[in-house]
């Protein structure tokens, strides 16, 4: 029950884009179609639970040396490394997936969310399962507010918007909108772990 | 007098935040109130100074091929001298800005001006440039975060203007960020569009 709370929290109650502020470069720069908005869902999804587990072990290797302090420094280098080889990897073992996430790979190293969840679980001092699925949950949850953000933008585009307020502006707004409406769901996962008995 | 312009074109006709719209990760996320902002946008100041100051005077010996990782290398080193200043002098200020301070390393405005500043220029024009970038993305900042708390909290930098009842929070919490920056951001669209 318990990882079925954390995927609630993750991509409901503890937003990443919407609640937490991680991965707007992403958010506001490809979804003007749902179509993209879905493929760097899909290849947010792949790296983010991917590099979870690298930068997890490398952390535990750090730990055991004292280096706790290169751990920035680490964890960066190793995510701009992780995502290289996936993109070679990719090409050579499955041209259809390379076709649909490619485009979309080069652009995941600056993204802060796979660092910033990378650096969470760590701060939480979360399981290797639990960051899994952590990790998971968070990238459906951009997932999940990518999509929704896409629709909202494609309505946008037929619609008449003051000048000044074209592109970013409204954009924010918008989100700023979707933002609210995600708040609703807050405390959903405190009445869930007192539902099921799992509170801390 | 050039020198002077260098400095100046990063606070305003290069204004990170609301004409290049970069890094908008922090600019939203830290900036519930005046101070938190503004503390925000010094560190990312130093980093930026620093790192191009850094990045400007290896560019000789750097290949052209590992420049970005030897880059991101160098930015990282700061932000980790950031994190621990901040750990020991301002522990406060540390804990409310949290997972924001090593997150100043995928900051695109800080990659941004090294690569397309410091690593074609000397080191005191990069540090200059770095010093204005970091200032206007400072001032950005100052002034959403100003905004948030005085519309949400009634306080303006901690000092109470009206009565906290009055204020209403959804400006403090996450959907206020996003307002409020959009409708700055289409501020200055319309002074720009004016001139």
């Amino acid at each position: 029950m318990s990882y079925i709370l954390i995927f609630i929290t993750a991509v409901f109650v503890n937003n990443i884009v919407l609640a937490q502020f991680l991965g707007i470069c992403p958010f506001l720069g490809v979804s003007n179609k749902t179509e993209t908005a879905i493929g760097m869902g899909a290849a947010v999804a792949f790296v983010m639970t991917l590099a979870t587990i690298f930068t997890y072990l490398i952390q535990s290797l750090l730990t055991y040396f004292g280096l706790d302090f290169m751990q920035t420094i680490t964890f960066i280098l190793v995510i701009a490394a992780l995502v290289q080889m996936v993109e070679i990897i990719l090409k050579k073992v499955s041209p259809p997936l390379y076709q649909a996430l490619g485009v979309f790979l080069p652009l995941i190293t600056t993204n802060c969310a796979i660092l910033g969840v990378a650096i969470l679980v760590i701060q939480k001092e979360l399981t290797l399962f639990e960051s899994v699925i952590f990790a998971f949950s968070t990238a459906i949850g951009f997932g999940v507010a990518l999509v929704l953000f896409s629709g909202l933008r494609e309505q946008m585009a037929l619609t008449k918007i003051p000048k000044a307020m074209r592109g970013t502006p409204i954009a924010l707004i918008v989100a700023g909108m979707l933002a609210m409406a995600f708040m609703g769901f807050s405390g959903v996962d405190k009445t869930l772990a007192i539902l099921w008995g799992i509170a801390k | 007098m050039e020198r002077f312009k260098i400095f100046y074109n990063g606070i305003v006709k290069e204004n990170p935040t609301f004409v290049l719209l970069l890094g908008m990760c922090p600019t939203l996320g830290t900036t519930s109130s005046a101070l938190n902002g503004m503390g925000m946008g010094l560190a990312t100041a130093f980093v930026l100074m620093a790192s191009n100051m850094a990045i400007s005077s290896i560019k000789d010996f750097v290949p052209d091929k590992v420049r970005i990782p030897v880059f991101v290398v160098v930015i990282a080193t700061f932000v980790t001298v950031v994190q621990f200043l901040m750990q020991a002098y301002m522990p406060a200020l540390y804990a409310s800005l949290g997972l924001f301070i090593p997150l100043i390393v995928v900051n695109c405005i800080v990659l941004g001006r090294a690569e397309s500043y410091a690593a074609k220029n000397g080191v005191i024009n990069s540090g200059l440039d770095g010093l204005g970038s970091g200032m206007g993305f400072t001032l950005a900042l100052t002034i959403l975060g100003a905004l948030r708390e005085f519309l949400g909290t009634g306080k303006f930098f901690g000092l109470t203007a009206f009565p906290e009842k009055y204020g209403s929070l959804i400006f403090v919490l996450a959907p206020g960020a996003f307002i409020v920056l959009g409708y700055l951001i289409a501020l200055v669209n319309r002074l720009k569009s004016r001139d």
